[in-house]
């Protein structure tokens, strides 16, 4: 298996803040595949395809090169509180 | 590129339930594509259409393309793109997942 280009959990998480700057965003991950937990009342409204969308959106070009794979958890604050 | 656009709409709209995935139902390439596969088993879908993301490279590219979705596996319902593994996940915790199969025409007679 080749690994090409690779990418740190702390610079995905950098790219989505810059991306998301009204989230919270934390990011975890082994090179390659990755799982960010973003909060942020953006997603207010949003089904969980938007939601997604919003987050690859961030990530660009990166998403499905540098970053292979990525879960994502996206919530509102308020959806975290209830 | 456009021919394998038109592939995609074909097999999307082909059957109830489509997923494309990394590697076949019986022998996945890809943690992801098992746990959507794992899914759809719990579910009760028995009979749906996989294709192989892996077949080349331009096919995967044209499934990333149709649903202007970055990763795979994407799961299809009645054409209506649903999402990948999170989203699956999450719609079959919660139960949704179940409904929007529920009569999908490729759901086994016992369930």
């Amino acid at each position: 298996m080749e690994y090409e280009i690779s990418i740190t959990p702390g610079e995905v998480e950098s790219i989505l803040k810059a991306g998301l700057p009204e989230a919270e965003v934390h990011v975890t991950g082994d090179g390659r595949h990755f799982e960010a937990r973003i909060v942020s009342n953006e997603f207010e409204g949003l089904g969980l395809i938007a939601r997604h969308r919003k987050v690859y959106a961030a990530l660009g070009e990166k998403m499905g090169n540098e970053v292979h794979a990525l879960s994502i958890i996206a919530k509102t604050q308020a959806e975290l509180g209830g | 590129m456009e021919d394998l656009q038109e592939k995609v709409k074909k097999q999307v709209h082909g059957s109830d339930v489509v997923l494309y995935m990394k590697g076949t139902p019986q022998m996945p390439q890809c943690g992801f594509s098992a746990q959507v596969v794992e899914i759809l088993r719990r579910c009760g879908v028995t009979n749906y259409a996989s294709y192989d993301v892996l077949e080349s490279m331009d096919f995967m590219a044209a499934v990333k393309k149709y649903s202007n979705w970055p990763t795979n596996p994407q799961l299809y319902i009645r054409g209506e793109f649903i999402g990948g593994c999170d989203i699956t996940t999450e719609l079959y915790q919660k139960g949704e997942l179940q409904k929007m199969l529920d009569g999908a025409g490729s759901k086994s007679d016992e369930n």
